[in-house]
């Protein structure tokens, strides 16, 4: 038998002081059962279209299986220099201002650490990604969690905000369209904390990741294409969500050429360079992919209306989610706490989701349900909520 | 209305309620859509697509290759008819290229079709050539692959 005993405390202190996934517990019920409907999954339903993953395979084929330039394949680079171009009229150079990594995680892993001193604030607002404070705590920083308010729907404004800079805050992490809430930001809203980091020159790490899975007609903005944000933004975004990649583990980070620099640093001594196989999939992606990601966005967003709509239904309240794929129904009706609520519906009704808690303190009271499934699967979990909302 | 379409080929048994929800519109305004569209003849019909083979019924497809001479006035068009009225007619095509006619054509064996052919088919006034192909397996029919083993293999939870 191996011990663990001795051994746990010679894990370094930073690392202990992390607390383990919110979901863990939840996954170990749910990973037992053979009937569950999950609307727990936190990436899409849908396989990475076919010419994406035939391009991975001719190029496994023509041999390539090397190491690439650390800052990643030229060719992809410059790809994702026009994308932003095209999209937002903003000029990026491939050689100076990109970098691939290994997924937006990555990418968010290192520009903290690229930019936090020992001790440095980073204001985040929650609810949010479990990702966001780890990574601060990690690489030394300080996590300074704000809540967004639901009267806001959760958008966060710089009101918010405010009240938690100090003298150490350096930077903001914004993440919208946003995992767990489905908020979105409007160009207004932008505006809002571009003013707000030019007042307190902080840096804004911007996770747009689901900003192609923006609906409702809303319009998709870039935190960079901002007046002056260009520079002062590591814009960080990749190819898991819109193009259905998860998998494949490739993402990418733009700023200005300090900054690219010296995550550079950090990546190639750390991850030297993202897969070649992913690499070459994900210029498929950018060149001949848009079609097919936007049939998966119009599937998305028919999807969003059907949980939308069922949620208010069965009496759960709920703001209209604009973007990504989640929506973040008010629980408190029920009486529950949002792990009550989600481990009570797991284990009586077999659905999965995940507590708001996961999410954030102030996710207290609501809970995230995925509708990256199909319109079946979807149904039956309304009909299995319903029915739980009822007998409680 | 274009959503609603997509919606239904994919899926004709959708519950009205359903669309409904997921277009953002009335039940009522979506059943009158769908009577009105019915109506124009742009929903044909509500059909189900069945894996014959597998439940064990032995059919044979032929798509048959059709030169025709065309005729004054009507061009294609009369002849076409009289072979797409024909019940063992699946489906017919005008096609460009070296051939005019694409038909399809289903029976209950190879001998069945072959006659189908030799006597109906190439007998009609103005079609000069025929040539037929069998089917051996189908992979993929209007959209859908018919032994489709890509499944779900997520995890049931990720943040």
């Amino acid at each position: 038998m191996i011990e663990t005993k001795n051994w746990q405390k010679r894990i370094s202190p930073v690392v202990e002081s992390v607390p383990p996934s919110g979901i863990r517990r939840f996954f170990d019920i749910a990973a037992e059962m053979d009937d569950v409907v999950s609307l727990g999954v936190g990436e899409p339903d849908f396989v990475t279209p076919w010419t994406i993953r035939e391009s991975c395979v001719y190029g496994l084929e023509q041999g390539f299986t090397s190491y690439t330039a650390n800052r990643g394949l030229l060719e992809l680079r410059e790809e994702i220099c026009r994308l932003q171009e095209r999209s937002f009229g903003i000029s990026y150079d491939p050689k100076k201002h990109v970098l691939v990594t290994v997924g937006v995680s990555e990418a968010l892993d290192i520009a903290m650490r690229a930019i936090l001193a020992p001790g440095d604030e980073i204001l985040i607002p929650e609810p949010c990604y479990v990702s966001y404070k780890a990574c601060a705590t990690l690489a030394g920083g300080v996590p300074v969690p704000v809540a967004a308010k639901i009267e806001n729907d959760f958008r966060i404004t710089p009101d918010d905000l405010e009240p938690f800079i100090t003298e150490k805050t350096r930077a903001m992490l914004i993440g919208y369209p946003n995992n767990p809430t489905g908020a979105i930001l409007s160009r207004k809203d932008m505006e809002a904390l571009a003013s707000f980091a030019e007042k307190h020159d902080l840096i804004v790490i911007s996770d747009e990741i689901y900003g192609d899975l923006t609906y409702a007609g809303e319009e998709r903005v870039c935190f960079a294409s901002l007046p002056g944000m260009q520079e002062r933004t590591i814009l960080l975004n990749g190819f898991s969500k819109a193009y259905a990649m998860t998998g494949w583990r490739i993402g990418y980070a733009m700023s200005n050429p300090a900054i690219i620099d010296a995550m550079t640093k950090i990546h190639q001594y750390t991850m030297l360079c993202a897969p070649i196989t992913a690499q070459i999939a994900a210029v498929e992606a950018l060149r001949h992919g848009e079609k097919y990601m936007k049939k998966m966005v119009s599937e998305y967003d028919k999807r969003r209306r059907l949980i939308y709509d069922g949620l208010q239904k069965i009496g759960l309240k709920c703001f209209e989610p604009k973007g990504a794929f989640y929506i973040f129904p008010d629980i408190t009706s029920t009486g529950l706490t949002s792990e009550e609520f989600a481990e009570k519906l797991l284990l009586k009704e077999h659905v999965a989701l995940v507590p708001g808690t996961a999410f954030g303190e102030c996710g207290e009271g609501y809970v995230r349900c995925s509708y990256a499934t199909s319109v079946e699967k979807i149904s039956e979990a309304l009909a299995r909520i319903e029915h739980f909302v009822n007998h409680i | 209305m274009k959503e609603l379409l997509e919606l239904i080929e994919k899926d004709a048994r959708r519950p009205a309620d359903e669309l409904a929800a997921m277009l953002h519109r009335s039940e009522y305004e979506v059943q009158n859509q769908m009577k009105q569209l019915e109506k124009d003849k742009i929903i044909l019909s509500y059909n189900t697509l069945i894996n014959w083979e597998k439940f064990g019924e032995n059919t044979v497809t032929s798509i048959i290759e059709v030169n025709l001479t065309p005729q004054r006035e009507v061009g294609f068009d009369a002849i076409a008819e009289r072979i797409y009225r024909f019940d063992e007619v699946r489906t017919v095509y005008l096609m460009s290229g070296s051939f005019d006619l694409l038909v399809i054509i289903e029976g209950k064996s190879l001998q069945e079709v072959a006659n189908f052919v030799a006597t109906r088919l190439s007998t009609i006034e103005g079609v000069t050539q025929t040539r037929s192909h069998f089917m051996l397996k189908p992979y993929k029919k209007d959209g859908i692959i018919i032994e489709d083993k890509e499944k779900d293999r997520r995890l049931v939870m990720t943040p």
